[in-house]
């Protein structure tokens, strides 16, 4: 059979290979999900249905064991951090990289395209020196963790943002100008709603690339209370580990999915009100009626 | 007014990502101190010592970690492969052939991202145990008699691992560009009586190259400096150790860290043109997008 068939636009062998790709892409975590909730101390063979490793368990157990959870409150806290200032950082960054230009702004847009291109471990080595070298006075652990994830994931706002600025275009702002709105107007009742798809996509981004992240936590941790969920999967691989690890990195689990299905809801009521052509179109003419 | 903007961003990335970079040539180009074994930086050019990496490049070129080198080399290239010829169909035909249901297959495309990449190789370990599912499957399907424990340095093991890690980040940028190729020039091939297989060697694969081109850089480069994949599904086992091992062992495991820097501005000198070809080709389309 010809797998790139074109007449009916159907192409079976296509389509199979993407399903089974689909499954082996997904079908080992859900594995390991079920695993967490195994009775037995096995990671392998799945023995009868129970909560032991969530809190059953009156040492080993997520709820219990206190280097989990304090793993799991360290994650969540330094993404929820890293969102907070990685985000602002970078769209004040595209936008800025976006107009300016001269020499030094594409000085500034290579050196902040560096970052993307950098394997995780240069990132984590020169972290690790600079703050053992250099910024000594930074206090170790969960501070340079977040140093160290904001430097990460602040590039991939950047770029993200300047797509949609380019996809804008600078007609509505100016056409907030016109109407009497100043620069600073412009920018928070036009500028910044007709970016927010790009800010929620940022948002998502660094959050989860926060809480996934792994090599540059490690580099900069300096012991169990610093410790963050993947430090803790990737320790449990070279010991005798439990299902506790499946358990913890489930709960993980629920809470991404849970945010980034929040986060498309809140993206699509608000992609009601601000976004597309039409959204600009309204957010100008709500200027215009306030400066009027 | 504009660069007030880009000001924060720009002094974060020097304080910390420029200086930090510095860091590591001053550490790898500084001395050791004597008694302490700990580094001594030297932060002034004028006094910079290569004496250090040169003895490591010694070892890359002939030595030790030569072997290292080409061991991650073809890991890397054997991976990349398996990115190809699994992300390349996948790809395909979520951005040709899928119609309707292509909404649903891109959300189910996206999904790893947001599963921790540490979770999706747990799930391999639990797999590949001695008793786990892999075994118990090869074993029903005869086609493997006892158990094989994939988990005490295995190549294939990691190879496979790291396929499956990366193979989502290289469906996506190649799909962007075979959703945009124009439907127009496919059509053009078959109607001049191509077969629907030259249109495809003539015709869409020409047009994918830079999707395939950046796709493959973006995986290459993680790959090279992965060094937890390897580890976490050889149980440590230094048999199949990459180079990001190799530095970590001499900043973390040992207090070498003069041989761990300089070992990462080796493996930066080697990554220099991927890097500096994913840059180029961005601010291009920067630039195209911006006019």
């Amino acid at each position: 059979m010809n797998p790139f068939r074109r007449r009916n636009g159907r192409a079976p062998v296509l389509a199979m290979v993407t399903w089974v790709y689909i499954l082996w892409s997904i079908l080992p975590v859900l594995v390991a999900v079920r695993i967490s909730f195994n009775s037995g101390k096995s990671r392998s063979a799945f023995q009868s249905m129970s909560f032991r490793w969530y809190w059953g368990d009156k040492t080993l157990s997520v709820w219990h064991d206190a280097t989990l959870h304090t793993a799991m409150l360290n994650t969540l806290q330094l993404a929820a951090l890293c969102m907070l200032l990685a985000t602002p950082l970078g769209v004040a960054m595209a936008i800025g990289l976006h107009r300016w230009r001269g020499k030094l702004s594409n000085a500034a847009n290579g050196l902040m395209l560096i970052p993307i291109v950098t394997p995780e471990i240069v990132f984590g080595v020169a972290l690790f020196l600079v703050f053992t070298q250099v910024y000594t006075g930074v206090p170790s652990g969960m501070s340079r963790q977040l140093i160290g994830h904001i430097t990460f994931t602040m590039s991939f706002v950047v770029v993200i943002v300047r797509g949609r600025l380019a996809a804008i275009g600078n007609q509505y702002e100016e056409a907030a100008r016109d109407l009497g709105a100043t620069r600073m107007q412009a920018i928070r009742l036009v500028l910044l709603p007709l970016l927010a798809p790009a800010i929620f996509a940022s948002v998502m981004v660094v959050f989860a690339t926060s809480i996934d992240d792994f090599v540059i936590s490690s580099f900069l941790s300096t012991g169990a209370s610093t410790d963050t969920v993947p430090i803790k999967i990737y320790s449990g691989a070279k010991g005798t580990s439990t299902p506790a690890l499946n358990a913890l990195a489930s709960v993980m689990l629920v809470f991404t999915l849970v945010a980034i299905a929040l986060a498309a809801v809140a993206m699509k009521r608000m992609s009601r009100g601000g976004g597309g052509t039409d959204g600009a179109a309204r957010a100008v003419g709500n200027l215009a009626s306030l400066t009027g | 007014m504009w660069p007030v903007f880009a000001v924060p961003g720009v002094g974060w990335l020097i304080a910390f990502f420029v200086v930090s970079v510095y860091a590591v040539m001053a550490v790898a180009f500084g001395s050791v101190d004597p008694v302490l074994r700990t580094a001594v930086p030297a932060w002034n050019p004028a006094h910079w010592d290569f004496s250090a990496i040169s003895e490591v490049l010694h070892r890359v070129f002939g030595g030790d970690l030569g072997k290292v080198f080409v061991r991650t080399f073809w890991f890397v290239a054997a991976s990349l492969a398996g990115c190809i010829a699994v992300g390349y169909p996948v790809a395909y035909y979520v951005a040709r052939k899928a119609g309707r249901r292509r909404g649903l297959v891109l959300a189910l495309l996206v999904l790893p991202f947001w599963i921790s990449y540490l979770m999706r190789m747990l799930a391999w370990t639990n797999l590949l145990q001695p008793d786990g599912i892999v075994n118990r499957l090869l074993h029903v399907l005869h086609l493997q008699g006892p158990p094989r424990n994939w988990l005490d340095g295995n190549p294939q093991t990691v190879i496979f691992g790291l396929v499956y890690g990366y193979v989502p980040f290289f469906i996506l940028p190649l799909y962007s560009t075979l959703e945009r190729i124009d439907g127009r020039l496919i059509e053009a091939g078959r109607d001049l009586g191509a077969s629907a297989i030259q249109t495809f060697l003539r015709v869409t694969l020409p047009l994918s190259v830079p999707g395939l081109m950046a796709a493959s850089v973006i995986t290459i480069l993680p790959m090279f400096g992965d060094y937890y994949t390897n580890t976490y599904l050889t149980s440590g086992s230094p048999k199949t150790d990459m180079v990001g091992n190799q530095i970590e062992h001499y900043l973390l495991g040992t207090t070498q860290p003069q041989t761990g820097a300089s070992l990462v501005l080796i493996l930066m000198a080697f990554l220099f043109v991927l890097m500096a070809y994913y840059m180029y080709t961005t601010v291009r389309q920067q630039r195209l997008a911006d006019r």
